[in-house]
């Protein structure tokens, strides 16, 4: 595989699994938390929080990555903090990529999420409550369990997101080879330079297959949790 | 303590005390009651407000105003700002669907209770509740591969595991047919007369709380028309308004005495005198609960002669009520038992029946309900 792919070409390859691992992992319990408190939740604000949340679905990629260069960057007010308190920094690394992956597909997350959640019967969660269960273990031992297809789902959504990130991730994090160039990134880069017909076209192939098997895991997860109990 | 302990303890004890109000939208639940029976069954037709009621119980609702206590225990005083969360409670509900865990296997379901029940209140075996519920083959499937009654029986055995202080059936047998009921009513017998939980079945079939109840709470448009012992309240027809004059009737507990097999009959033995009834398969001496409804008791002066009826006692007029249209209540004692016959007012007044008048009380030997006579299954299982 190192002798098909050229080293550059390994390296977005190796650093776009990364980045969309970390993204979809990162963002898998705050996914969670607000899939809950959007489908739950009655507090005052949800409603602004809802379209909060969605916004990245709806609004041009270039519009997030920017936002999070004014956000987020060295001299935003919570890209300095981060910096002066913690030593994080986030723009132009890979870890920037990761956070501009993860707030894109973190609509789609949610919404996988809340969907299922929105089929769980609540009848069965009082069921669980007149056993003796504390509504913090009913959430574990039955809602999650239940919910489990609905996050899987949102997982795959949010790591194929992730994996053809470009405009906020170009515009927040820029084209660096082995730090923030993605595939997505490579690909544009490959077509900007004479001659790279052939990376590109590699590439694109490598996306595909990653595309390919990682719906096709989670098809075969979400049929395993799904043969238990729905048969 | 051992079984008999147990179960004069719970009979000492006021098991329910409920005096609550609840609103939901226009209906209004105003319930006032007390129970200390084994098995209270809430009658009353749909909307009566059975389920608000035992949801509240179980803490599935928080009723408006009101107080709740179970075993001398209150679990919700509004007064006093006191509610206790569901999962407090230590009471068992067993759902109209069962309300299985479909992730887990029917094991795991059984054992869901346990793992939030305190180690030292943990006394109900498992071995027993699931030989108990004919369960015990199933403990390996899952949820979605039972068949309705079975589902029934594993979601009793959940809440039974959880050693509930009290047990809510909200009509367990509702989605079922007659076949898969007649499943499940010997073992609701046993749990009555042998375990020690006591329960409160929602229900709007008077042969089922005929067969099971020992005490009744009757509801009507979110109000408690009557409470008390299951013979005192079946009695009435007239707290059975729906059911008319064809359901109610008096609840006799009688023995197998003999079988006349030749006749294919058997013999009960009832405080009163015998009562013949086609031939049961039960051993002689098991106990079973007949059911005498009012419309087929037969009134007369003097010892019938030449009749084709078997069943005649001897009993005293106790009381005469004026019931709905023509009928006329006629509350008869007959040895230790209370029989109620629905008679016109025409015959009253031909017969001249007054209060301790002696009669002879014909029942007709078809008479016999045949749901009352369900424990026949009981004894063949």
């Amino acid at each position: 595989m190192t002798g098909w792919l050229s080293p550059e070409e390994w390296t977005a390859v190796r650093l776009s699994l990364k980045v969309a691992l970390v993204a979809t992992s990162a963002s898998l319990l705050p996914g969670i938390a607000m899939a809950y408190a959007l489908e739950r939740g009655r507090f005052w604000g949800r409603q602004a929080l809802d379209v909060l949340v969605h916004l990245p679905l709806v609004l041009p990629p270039v519009v997030v990555g920017y936002a999070l260069l004014l956000g987020f960057g060295r001299r935003g007010p919570i890209g300095s903090f981060l910096a002066e308190q913690f030593g994080i920094v986030l723009s132009f690394r890979w870890t920037g990529a990761a956070l501009a992956c993860a707030i894109m597909g973190f609509p789609l997350l949610v919404r996988a999420i809340r969907l299922s959640l929105e089929t769980v019967d609540r009848k069965l969660e009082d069921a669980a409550g007149t056993l003796g269960a504390h509504p913090v273990w009913v959430f574990f031992v039955v809602t999650l369990p239940l919910i489990l297809p609905g996050i899987i789902a949102g997982m795959v959504l949010s790591f194929a997101k992730a994996m053809g990130e470009f405009g906020a991730t170009i515009t927040f994090v820029s084209n660096i080879p082995g730090e923030t160039q993605t595939i997505p990134s490579a690909i544009y880069t490959f077509t900007q330079v004479p001659g790279g017909e052939g990376g590109a076209l590699r590439l694109t192939l490598v996306s595909v297959a990653i595309s390919i098997a990682a719906l096709w895991i989670s098809e075969w997860m979400a049929r395993r949790v799904r043969r238990r109990f729905l048969a | 303590m051992d079984g008999a302990a147990r179960q004069a303890e719970v009979s000492r004890l006021m098991i329910l005390d409920v005096d609550l109000r609840h609103r939901q939208g226009a209906f209004t639940l105003d319930a006032r009651f007390q129970s200390q029976g084994r098995l209270t069954a809430l009658f009353g037709p749909s909307g009566s407000g059975k389920t608000t009621l035992v949801n509240a119980i179980g803490g599935l609702i928080h009723p408006t105003e009101g107080r709740i206590c179970v075993k001398e225990r209150v679990l919700v005083d509004t007064r006093q700002g006191l509610f206790v969360p569901k999962h407090k409670r230590r009471i068992g509900y067993v759902f109209q669907e069962a309300r299985l865990f479909p992730h887990l296997t029917v094991r795991q379901n059984l054992h869901f209770g346990r793992w939030f029940t305190p180690k030292r209140d943990r006394v109900a075996d498992f071995h027993a509740v699931t030989e108990l519920l004919g369960i015990a083959h199933l403990l390996d499937r899952w949820p979605s591969t039972l068949s309705g009654g079975e589902k029934q029986r594993v979601a009793i055995g959940r809440a039974l595991l959880t050693d509930p202080q009290l047990l809510l059936m909200d009509e367990p047998l509702a989605s079922l047919d007659e076949e898969r009921k007649a499943e499940i009513y010997p073992y609701i017998d046993r749990l009555r007369d042998e375990g020690n939980v006591p329960m409160v079945l929602v229900s709007h079939s008077v042969p089922e709380i005929a067969r099971l109840a020992t005490s009744i709470v009757v509801l009507k448009d979110g109000r408690v028309t009557a409470s008390g012992p299951a013979s005192d309240i079946l009695r009435h027809p007239k707290f059975f308004p729906h059911a008319g004059l064809v359901e109610a009737g008096a609840l006799v507990e009688t023995r197998v005495l003999r079988h006349e097999e030749p006749y294919g009959l058997s013999v009960l033995q009832a405080a009163a005198g015998t009562l013949t009834v086609s031939l049961l398969d039960l051993p002689v001496g098991t106990p079973v609960r007949v059911r005498l409804r009012a419309r087929d008791i037969i009134l007369s002066l003097k010892p019938p002669e030449g009749i084709s009826a078997l069943n005649v006692l001897p009993g005293i007029v106790a009381a005469i009520e004026e019931a709905e249209g023509s009928g006329v209540d006629v509350t008869l004692v007959c040895g230790g038992d209370s029989i109620v016959a629905s008679v016109t007012r025409k015959s009253v007044e031909r017969l001249g029946i007054r209060v301790g008048l002696p009669v002879q009380v014909i029942v007709k030997s078809v008479a016999f309900d045949r749901e009352a006579l369900g424990t026949v299954r009981a004894g063949n299982m």
